[in-house]
């Protein structure tokens, strides 16, 4: 047995299943994030077209996608209390931030569909919508990237050991600022827009009934897909500079491998738009944005936040962890089969169905 | 302001925001529920436009309701990281079972919703079961959270204050467990009911006879009219485990400075702090004892048992007390006279005092619900964890938390103005 699966233990294992929750967290709700920046993006002859299945796509879904991001709180809370306590003091800045977004993206979601029908009101909402739909991603990206240098974990071991202790070597700055506002998580956060707003692209491309519209989709993946590209290694350049430890995690070992993976996925999703295979395209981009995910987990493994805190120093006790991974098990039996469920009722390819939807309303 | 009254303001108004939108969450599909059921054993078409226009309501509400729900669950780390270091390993259990819970309810709500064509008429009605069912039992599981703040359970206290030999299990069955998830249940239905019920009753009176809004108020009382009922002898069950496990927190609801036997119940008044006593209040001999221990020489522990520093801010606890049982009462006794006019096999929306009566009480439900939440809350200060960690040292040493407790409440400010526009313009339409 290799070294790595020999030390595979109960908090690897929830760790292991916080970063699928986290996995789908990206794939589904990033992607609704993703539809919120196309409809600010909608232009051209089908602008309205392109709004209205953005909105269809994403009403029926939206909040259970949304669940993912509350699952993986409180299975990092749960499991690894003392990570999520520094988590909330170091990042307290950008978290509170993307609560707002996260607030407003979903209240002017529902303000816009079910609210007034006086279309000033429906524009108002649609332009808060989008632009709440762009500034989380970018913060999301923010905290993963300031996580990620290890700026979290050094700004902790700075922090008093009592609350509200004065303490002689740490700035406000220092401490609530600095680890987050700096070139590279900054790029992870260009990267992770990007990154939803590709998803986006393709699953609506994917699911338009539409050759014109689904080719206006191609046209916005493919632009995505350069801005990922861009952001990707533009975040690596800054790395080289302001974060050496990463950009050398990142291209070293085990990580290369994912990297390489990432690159192939990347340049078939590309293929696949470019020859309308929409399907593929849609395995390809969902591959790609998970092999990113998990190529940074490996990079950071075994740290929750580095450069001190490990999976194991911050892991609950013995009996928390079993219980939470019964829960975890048991709840995912129910969880499934209805998560199958309300996909395929609302599979968004169904064109008779889709006709059925304008029936009257209440 | 310092930092721990902004952090205790900010989570103060995150779930009192959060709990409105929570209640109407558990009670709303029980109801929509209700009227399609109705719709499709008779056939009339009234109640399925009952159902549809009850549905987009909810819609609305359940989505302020996850979004500002996701601000509770970061701002547990955000606000309190002392709490959740020292806590976390112990409730995330019921944290976690809440989690599933309400994805299911998101799942089968985005079915309800979106799905009347799609799926088969049973399915629907099992989708809206799903939905009723998963709201309750998501309150369930939070209210066991807080629960075990109030009367903590399933561990041993190491010399250095951490938390050993944890069984999250225990901590979910923790003493005030069960009372408090039934008290918090019953409110949910008492004031959804009768807040929907008094809105109709209101369009009833104002519009004249109508057969939508007869039948939305005959569905809206027959959920809250009897859990408006029952929630005093719900009540009386908290107050009595509150008595034995929580006593400063009883004597701060009660105002009762002293300890005594034959302790008598204070209704009204106002506590003075420094000079350690109420005035204004009435007084009924041995109504505490009798309340608190169903016995009228029963000793009842007063504030003097523990310092001064040790003891909520009383005047705050003992009104929100007074405010909660008073509007809890008028709406039991709006229950009542709503199942007496039923009783006489009378038309309860014709009865225009009845009609008067549940336009007066359409607020209460919720008021009392958060003089509710304050009691309890407040009612445990200085502790965060009764008697284990103080909320001082559960907070997070981030200065200047003036600035993110001004932006929350801006933010549910104008949501909440857009809510209350946007639900008054969807009464209106029906008009």
């Amino acid at each position: 047995m290799t070294p790595f699966l020999a030390s595979i233990g109960l908090p690897e294992i929830i760790a292991g299943i916080l970063v699928l929750g986290l996995n789908a967290y990206v794939l589904t709700g990033g992607a609704d994030f993703g539809g919120g920046v196309w409809d600010l993006f909608a232009r051209g002859p089908r602008k309205a077209e392109q709004r209205e299945l953005i909105a269809k796509s994403i009403g029926p879904i939206w909040e259970a996608n949304h669940v993912w991001l509350i699952l993986v709180v409180v299975i990092l809370f749960t499991a690894f209390p003392a990570a999520f306590a520094t988590l909330g003091i170091v990042l307290h800045i950008p978290l509170s931030l993307m609560l707002v977004g996260i607030v407003l993206r979903g209240s002017s979601f529902v303000f816009r569909s079910y609210g007034s029908t006086h279309k000033g009101a429906q524009r108002r909402w649609g332009r808060v919508f989008a632009i709440a739909s762009i500034v989380t991603p970018v913060l999301l990206g923010i905290i993963v990237g300031a996580i990620a240098t290890g700026a979290v974990g050094g700004a902790a071991s700075t922090l008093p050991t009592k609350a509200g202790a004065p303490s002689a070597n740490a700035s406000f700055n220092s401490v609530f600022v600095a680890p987050w506002l700096a070139p590279f998580p900054l790029a992870v956060g260009a990267l992770a827009l990007a990154m939803f707003a590709f998803l986006a692209a393709v699953y609506l491309a994917y699911a338009a009934t539409d050759d014109a519209l689904r080719d206006d989709f191609r046209r916005r993946a493919l632009g995505a897909a350069v801005a990922m590209f861009v952001a990707a290694f533009g975040g690596l350049g800054v790395a080289q500079m302001h974060a050496p430890s990463v950009s050398r995690d990142l291209t070293s070992g085990f990580a290369l491998y994912f990297q390489v993976a990432t690159g192939i996925a990347a340049v078939s999703a590309i293929a696949a738009l470019w020859t309308r295979r929409w399907a593929v395209a849609r395995i390809a981009a969902v591959a790609q944005v998970s092999l990113i995910l998990w190529g940074w987990v490996v990079v950071q493994y075994p740290y929750v936040i580095p450069p001190s805190q490990t999976l194991r120093a911050t892991a609950a006790p013995r009996i928390t962890l079993v219980l939470l991974l019964y829960g975890l098990v048991g709840g995912s039996l129910i969880l499934f089969p209805s998560l199958v469920y309300l996909y395929r009722t609302f599979a968004a390819r169904d064109a008779e169905s889709a006709q059925i939807e304008q029936a009257p309303r209440g | 302001m310092n930092d721990l009254l902004a952090a205790r303001t900010q989570m103060a108004i995150s779930l009192g925001f959060h709990i409105v939108f929570a209640e109407i969450g558990i009670a709303m599909p029980l109801m929509m529920l209700i009227a399609e059921w109705r719709w499709r054993r008779t056939g009339d078409p009234t109640y399925l436009q009952l159902a549809r226009r009850w549905a987009k309501g909810t819609a609305i509400l359940f989505a302020i309701g996850a979004v500002s729900g996701t601000v509770l669950s970061f701002e547990l780390g955000l606000l309190w990281p002392g709490f959740m270091r020292l806590a976390g390993p112990l409730i995330g259990m019921p944290f976690s079972l809440e989690g599933f819970a309400f994805f299911l309810e998101a799942i089968f709500l985005g079915v309800y919703l979106y799905g009347w064509d799609r799926v088969s008429p049973r399915a629907h009605l099992a989708a809206g079961a799903m939905v009723a069912a998963s709201g309750a039992a998501s309150a369930v599981f939070v209210v066991m959270v807080n629960a075990w703040m109030n009367t903590p359970a399933g561990f041993d206290l190491s010399p250095d204050g951490a938390l050993v030999n944890i069984d999250p299990i225990a901590a979910m069955q923790s003493p005030a467990a069960f009372q408090q998830a039934l008290h918090m249940l019953i409110a949910a239905y008492a004031a959804t009911g009768l807040a929907v019920a008094g809105v109709h009753a209101l369009m009833l009176l104002r519009g004249g006879p109508s057969a939508f809004h007869t039948r939305a108020l005959g569905i809206a009382l027959l959920v809250g009219a009897p859990a408006a009922v029952l929630q005093p002898l719900s009540g009386d069950i908290s107050a009595r485990v509150v008595a034995v496990t929580q006593p400063v927190k009883l004597a701060a609801l009660e105002s009762q400075w002293t300890t005594e036997r034959g302790a008598p119940l204070r209704i009204g008044g106002l506590p003075d702090a420094e000079r350690e006593r109420t005035r204004w209040a009435i007084e009924i001999p041995y109504g505490l004892s009798l309340l608190a221990f169903h016995d009228p020489h029963a000793e009842v522990k007063g504030l003097d048992i523990v310092a001064k520093a040790d003891r909520p801010p009383i005047a705050v606890v003992h009104v929100a007390f007074q405010v909660m049982v008073a509007l809890g009462s008028a709406m039991a006794l709006v229950g009542l006279f709503a199942g007496w006019v039923t009783w006489r096999r009378k038309d309860v929306t014709t009865n225009r005092t009845l009609l008067r009566a549940l336009v007066i009480v359409t607020p209460f439900g919720f008021i009392a619900t958060e003089a509710g939440w304050i009691v309890t809350e407040v009612g445990r200060q200085p502790w965060v964890v009764q008697g284990i960690m103080r909320t001082s040292d559960a907070v997070t040493p981030m200065p200047g938390l003036a600035v993110p407790m001004t932006l929350f409440t801006l933010l549910y400010i104008g949501l909440g103005a857009i809510v209350v526009a946007l639900m008054t313009s969807l009464v209106r339409e029906t008009a």
